[in-house]
């Protein structure tokens, strides 16, 4: 008996015929770039206007006011008062990143990080033209259950990651790494197709991007 | 054509359609006697109206904003036309780089087979219940019945199909599978339905999206099983990729121990480069949005962060079929967008379930009767005006239009008897030959003024003439004709 492999790709070579014509090339002949260098002040500007319209919250900092734009950011996260202990940063988020307190991600089972109320990670590349931050798994961005559990998820930005397009962003990132685009919090669209943000990702996003 | 053989009919090459008895592409009755009922439902034909307005309406504004949209669309295109002419070779590249990353690939001929292959897997780790992302492709072949048939529980996350779930319904739309109910009627589901929901909730969108979040929420964190599809799949790299908004796709493809993803096998790209096409072109077309709130890729298993166990199906059922049909071809292009549906005239008034598919709309009238062969669905290439809007829309620049007309032609030479439009229509070719013929005709069809009493449109009329003034006005033949006419006022 075939095997359904042998099988299917048996039909897919008779569907084609014996004859089967050369793919047409491609013409990739759609932006490829921005005319903007990454990091471009008004990428930044872009980047902001769309991930605030997509209902996230944006801080701007220097590189040396970090930790405490992200003190702010979970200010309104979380409410002033909040426990440091309930804020994890992935590993490699530098130590001068993270507010006082704040751990960085110790590996503890999945499931355990629904009862952290924040995390705080770094990203691999952002997308001014669609408002998208990419978390690549690294050490910086943390693995993915990290910046999907807690309900909170604070994200700081470089000015140097911030890319104008799709096209651009692709090309920086490692397609065999887990990579997460995140576009906003959590939302659906699924009730009359009005969208509403907080679903089961984190309800509310900060964005902390770092100027030099 | 064939079209003696019992069971689904077979393509001109033979290559088998998806099986019957199984799966959800096959309605109970023809489209127009299911859109006939669904007409005089005031509620979804208002539920429907306001839904598919307000996306139409974002999607132009975001669809606006780009500059190369049409460059877009046009490399979309050719990409899949490129996929499709190395289709085989392809895949084999995505097993190749799907096992070397410790995933394990399977290859099912049909539905049912796919149905085998997943309840072997989810049985084999002793679990008696997965989550489940929103995927066409399990739709399609019934997943959840025959998982349930073999005593496992699955909860669907998606917001609208848990709806459409916990409702006992099904779903209307590809993107938003609940789009026929409203906010009031997902209350009330939810109150009849959730144990333990607020008894005050109220009918807020945001408070109905919260509900599903504490109703989901402890399901995520103890499942260790996940079933998911895929919107595209990488052969150079391996990389599988599942774009959505809510969160419940995160939380199944990263929280489980073991990951299960059904894909169709014309959902392979041939490279890592092609999704900055695609991920331009889905999110504007389908949510309205710039991009969605979520996408997550992967390549087989990484350590220490998300599923340690990886299972990859790829599924036929009838696409073979389809790909057959040099013409057909094209509806394999489909990247699940819904964008024609929500443009659609007939869609937005019939309803999704009207197509008795799990694909509904233009892309569904063309999809679905290929999948099955056309005489299973023989009544979907005519459920369109054939206006063309869906072409305009569709991000990959499918003619659905063009394949509308293409199947019509397959079902008409398909038929063993003489049909009563085939009979009138070579009726009218033979009066129409003959002048002296057709002025006889146009004389007796004078007749039909009497039937008319003075008014501009003749009444409804007995069979089989019934076939065409049931959805149609035929007009009062006029006193004279254009030549009479002429000759009066000309002189011949």
């Amino acid at each position: 008996m075939t095997s359904a492999r042998d099988e299917v790709l048996t039909r897919i070579r008779t569907a084609l015929g014996d004859g089967r014509a050369t793919p047409a090339d491609v013409a990739r002949d759609y932006r490829q770039a921005d005319d903007r260098s990454p990091g471009d002040p008004a990428l930044l500007d872009l980047l902001v206007d769309r991930l605030e319209d997509y209902k996230a919250s944006v801080l701007r900092c220097g590189p040396g006011d970090v930790a405490a734009t992200v003190a702010r950011a979970l200010d309104d996260g979380l409410g002033t008062g909040w426990a440091a202990a309930g804020v994890l940063a992935a590993p490699g988020v530098p130590v001068e990143w993270r507010p006082d307190g704040a751990a960085a991600d110790d590996g503890r089972p999945p499931g355990q990080l629904a009862d952290v109320a924040a995390s705080v990670t770094g990203v691999a590349v952002a997308i001014a033209e669609t408002g998208t931050l990419v978390l690549d798994g690294t050490p910086l961005s943390g693995r993915r259950a990290l910046s999907l559990l807690p309900d909170c998820l604070v994200c700081v930005v470089e000015a140097a990651q911030v890319v104008g397009t799709v096209p651009e962003a692709l090309r920086r990132l490692d397609p065999v790494r887990p990579l997460t685009m995140i576009s906003g919090p959590s939302a659906t669209s699924d009730i009359e197709l009005e969208r509403v943000e907080g679903v089961h990702g984190p309800r509310t996003l900060l964005v902390v991007v770092v100027t030099t | 054509m064939t079209g003696t053989v019992p069971g689904p009919a077979p393509t001109f090459l033979g290559l088998p359609t998806a099986p019957r008895g199984v799966g959800h592409l096959r309605g109970d009755e023809p489209f127009p006697d299911a859109a006939r009922t669904a007409l005089r439902d005031g509620q979804l034909r208002a539920n429907l109206g306001h839904a598919t307005s307000t996306i139409r309406a974002k999607r132009a504004t975001v669809v606006g904003e780009v500059p190369d949209w049409e460059q877009l669309r046009a490399a979309g295109k050719a990409l899949k036309a490129a996929t499709m002419a190395r289709l085989d070779e392809h895949l084999l590249e995505l097993e190749t780089r799907v096992t070397e990353r410790g995933g394990t690939v399977h290859w099912a001929r049909d539905a049912r087979e796919a149905n085998e292959i997943v309840t072997r897997l989810v049985q084999a780790t002793g679990t008696h219940e997965v989550v489940k992302v929103k995927s066409m492709a399990t739709q399609e072949i019934g997943l959840n019945e025959a998982l349930e048939a073999a005593g496992v529980d699955v909860f669907e996350t998606d917001l609208a199909e848990l709806i459409v779930q916990l409702g006992q319904d099904k779903p209307s739309h590809i993107l938003v599978p609940a789009i026929h109910k409203n906010r009031a009627e997902i209350r009330e589901i939810f109150l009849r339905t959730m144990p333990s929901v607020d008894a005050d909730l109220t009918d807020e969108p945001r408070r109905l999206a919260m509900a599903a979040r504490a109703h989901l929420r402890e399901r995520f964190l103890r499942a260790r099983v996940a079933i998911s599809g895929a919107n595209f799949a990488v052969a150079e790299t391996g990389t599988l990729a599942v774009v959505e908004s809510e969160g419940n796709g995160r939380m199944c493809l990263t929280l489980p121990q073991t990951l299960v993803t059904v894909m169709g096998i014309e959902k392979v790209v041939p490279t890592w480069r092609d999704l900055e096409v695609f991920l331009q072109l889905l999110p504007r077309s389908s949510t309205g949005e710039r991009m969605n709130p979520y996408t997550t890729t992967w390549a087989g298993v990484t350590p220490g962060d998300g599923p340690q166990e990886f299972h990859l199906v790829l599924l036929d059922n009838g696409r073979t079929a389809v790909l057959a049909d040099e013409v057909g071809r094209e509806a394999l292009h489909c990247i699940r967008c819904s964008a024609c549906l929500n443009v659609c005239p007939v869609y937005e008034r019939a309803g999704g379930h009207a197509y008795g598919s799990v694909y509904p709309g233009p892309i569904g009238a063309v999809l679905s009767p290929q999948l099955t062969g056309v005489e299973d669905n023989a009544s979907l290439p005519y459920a369109s005006s054939l206006c063309g809007a869906c072409y305009d829309v569709c991000p990959v620049a499918i003619d659905i239009p063009s394949i509308l007309v293409h199947l019509r032609a397959e079902h008409v030479e398909a038929q063993q008897r003489p049909t009563p439009e085939g009979v009138a229509f070579r009726a009218l070719a033979k009066v129409m030959a003959d002048p002296r013929r057709w002025r006889l005709a146009q004389r007796a069809a004078r007749a039909g003024r009497l039937l008319a009493r003075g008014r501009p449109t003749l009444p409804a009329m007995p069979p089989p003439l019934s076939g065409w003034t049931r959805s149609r006005d035929l007009p009062t033949p006029p006193a004279e004709t254009f030549t009479q006419a002429w000759v009066r006022e000309h002189g011949s």
